[in-house]
């Protein structure tokens, strides 16, 4: 009992002795080496170790999938050049087995672009809506409908986009149903509360004095909302696209369930088409590992990881210009 | 208790024989009150502000100083639940009306703000913007204005090589001086500046003040300050407001040598506030 409290005691009689300045000033405000009593080094340790997993997860990822996405080039001697240039993918065939994945790089990139040219205009405009225009009652009924958006699963967008949208491309508009246009339709949907958020953060992080300044030369709300609001938060209105784009690209399951899995380069939207993400999850599975098949699907998968990357840097430049 | 009344009326007397102004009044205010929500900021006050002097209007944060200023062009109807009874009344208009167009109304009263609020585009940009709002379009006319703009606010000469450069690269005082000059630009008969200079160096400070005076000679200026050397310096009538109503509005000479009501000493002589 005594051992226990004694130390405890003379720690806080200790601190009362510095507060009271009745200890010399040497003991008083000289570094001690006792750091481990007031928990700053443990503290410290503590939070240099969750940044060292962090990174270090992300590094052995990035290093897994290097190593592994440059084998078929390397051990299995699939051509680079055929693998992004060519538009035949017959893996399976025995005699002359064919890896063009252009077809896949095309598809990311136009469901990737489509979704944002349908979710950019609908994001930023919602955004005004709920800064601007209807700043009390817009933002009451508009923030749940988001964050309920960001809620929804993946695969009940598929599933909705599968029974529902569909069937009504093919009967309404025409083509198999399964197309582009609905991968878009689903994706853009997904975007949108990424778009939406990051673009209402935009504007209304923008100062009050700017708008006042604005109103007060006469300007109209839609004057003021156009020619000073939207310029003044345009990098960050870039970068809330970006962002969605980046998840469009990555995104896999609710394409995969609408988007039809061909392996044409679509030449119209309500044709059937396939991502570099639907053909990784489609045939990770039944392809041995090690095979050269299976090795495409991990080049694929770095092509994924670059494009990340060339993402996460046009959204740091985007945020460098954002001084003004 | 009769000498008390008489003193009192004899005050109000002078109150109203000296406001009685020499100049013709621009704005006649008729027992405005304004109100945020349920709460009641200013109380039914009246004043006539003269056209081409300066009007100061001081007392204590929170007296309803800058609040009745920002009714005068409107701005308080950004704020939510703000509303304004009684009139001004401007060229026979109360602006105050249901049907008054405030983006018409907001070119010709301007308001320069406490902090400068340059737009993020060129210095030339930030003149022009609200002129191309108003329909001007030609280049020279626009390149006209944006030189005699500037010259008025005194910053020509210090910006004429770098017109197209980005606002932002302004020092405050001249970022302030070309928030006036942006003003001056829509041609307003009345500028309503709300702490121009309080944001500012002393140095600034000095050029907006003689900038504000030379403005005097065309436009009908209403300031609110906390700087009671700035509203003895610059000002030709001074209004002291206190927990939203007017306790003394006279000649400026007047409120700072003589003032009839014991609180306006009080205030101005650093007693409270």
């Amino acid at each position: 009992m005594h051992q226990c409290i004694y130390p405890i005691m003379t720690y806080f009689r200790g601190v009362w002795c510095i507060m009271e300045k009745l200890v010399p000033a040497k003991d008083r405000l000289l570094k001690s080496n006792k750091n481990w009593l007031d928990g700053e080094l443990r503290g410290k340790i503590l939070v240099i170790l969750c940044a060292v997993i962090m990174i270090s997860a992300t590094i052995s990822i990035t290093i897994f999938l290097g190593t592994k996405g440059l084998q078929s080039f390397i051990k299995n001697g699939v051509s680079l050049i055929e693998f992004i240039t060519s538009t035949q993918w017959n893996p399976t065939n025995q005699a002359k087995p064919e890896y063009g994945a252009l077809p896949f790089i095309f598809g990311s990139f136009a469901v990737t672009f489509l979704a944002a040219i349908v979710a950019a205009p609908l994001g930023i405009g919602g955004a005004i809506f709920m800064t601007e225009i209807a700043p009390s009652w817009g933002k009451k009924i508009l923030q749940p409908v988001i964050e309920l958006l960001v809620g929804i699963p993946s695969v009940v967008y598929g599933f909705i986009g599968l029974t529902v949208l569909v069937p009504f491309i093919r009967e309404q508009v025409g083509g198999l149903g399964f197309s582009l246009l609905s991968g878009t339709i689903v994706l853009s949907i997904m975007i949108l509360p990424t778009v939406t958020t990051i673009a209402t953060d935009a504007m209304s992080s923008l100062s009050k004095n700017l708008r006042e300044g604005s109103y007060a030369l006469g300007a109209t709300r839609w004057q003021t909302i156009r020619k000073v609001l939207i310029p003044a938060a345009l990098p960050t209105l870039l970068t809330a696209i970006v962002l969605g784009m980046a998840r469009a690209f990555g995104e896999a399951l609710a394409v995969q369930m609408v988007i039809g899995n061909v392996r044409d380069i679509p030449t119209s939207i309500l044709d059937a088409s396939a991502t570099l993400t639907t053909i990784i999850t489609l045939n990770m599975g039944h392809t041995t590992y090690g095979s050269v098949e299976n090795n495409t699907l991990w080049s694929m998968g770095l092509i994924l990881l670059i494009m990340s990357f060339a993402f996460i840097l046009l959204i740091r430049y985007l945020s460098s210009r954002r001084k003004m | 208790m009769v000498t008390a009344f008489m003193e009192k009326t004899t005050e109000n007397q002078a109150v109203q024989s000296s406001s009685q102004s020499h100049k013709e009044s621009i704005l006649k205010v008729n027992n405005l009150e304004i109100f945020y929500g349920e709460k009641r900021a200013v109380n039914g006050i009246s004043m006539d502000i003269e056209k081409k002097s300066i009007t100061a209007l001081i007392g204590p944060s929170g007296c309803g100083k800058s609040t009745f200023l920002r009714s005068i062009n409107r701005m308080n109807d950004l704020i939510p639940g703000a509303r304004a009874e009684g009139e001004i009344i401007y060229e026979d208009l109360n602006i105050l009306s249901e049907q008054i167009n405030v983006v018409a109304l907001r070119k010709e009263i301007g308001m320069v703000f406490q902090k400068p609020n340059p737009f993020p585009k060129s210095i030339y940009e930030n003149i022009t913007h609200a002129l191309k709002f108003a329909g001007i379009k030609k280049k020279s006319k626009l390149d006209e204005i944006v030189e005699e703009s500037l010259k008025k606010a005194a910053l020509w000469e210090e910006v004429k090589d770098r017109l197209h450069k980005s606002a932002l690269s302004l020092s405050g005082g001249q970022q302030q001086r070309l928030c006036i000059a942006r003003t001056i630009a829509m041609k307003p008969t009345v500028m309503l500046l709300d702490e121009p200079s309080s944001a500012l160096d002393p140095i600034s400070n000095a050029k907006v003040e003689d900038l504000i005076v030379d403005l005097k000679q065309e436009y009908s200026i209403i300031i609110v300050t906390h700087n009671m050397q700035q509203a003895s310096r610059i000002s030709d009538k001074t209004a002291f407001f206190l927990s939203g109503d007017i306790i003394e509005y006279d000649y400026t000479e007047k409120i700072f040598t003589n003032p009839a009501v014991k609180k306006t000493e009080e205030y101005i002589s650093g007693r409270f506030g």
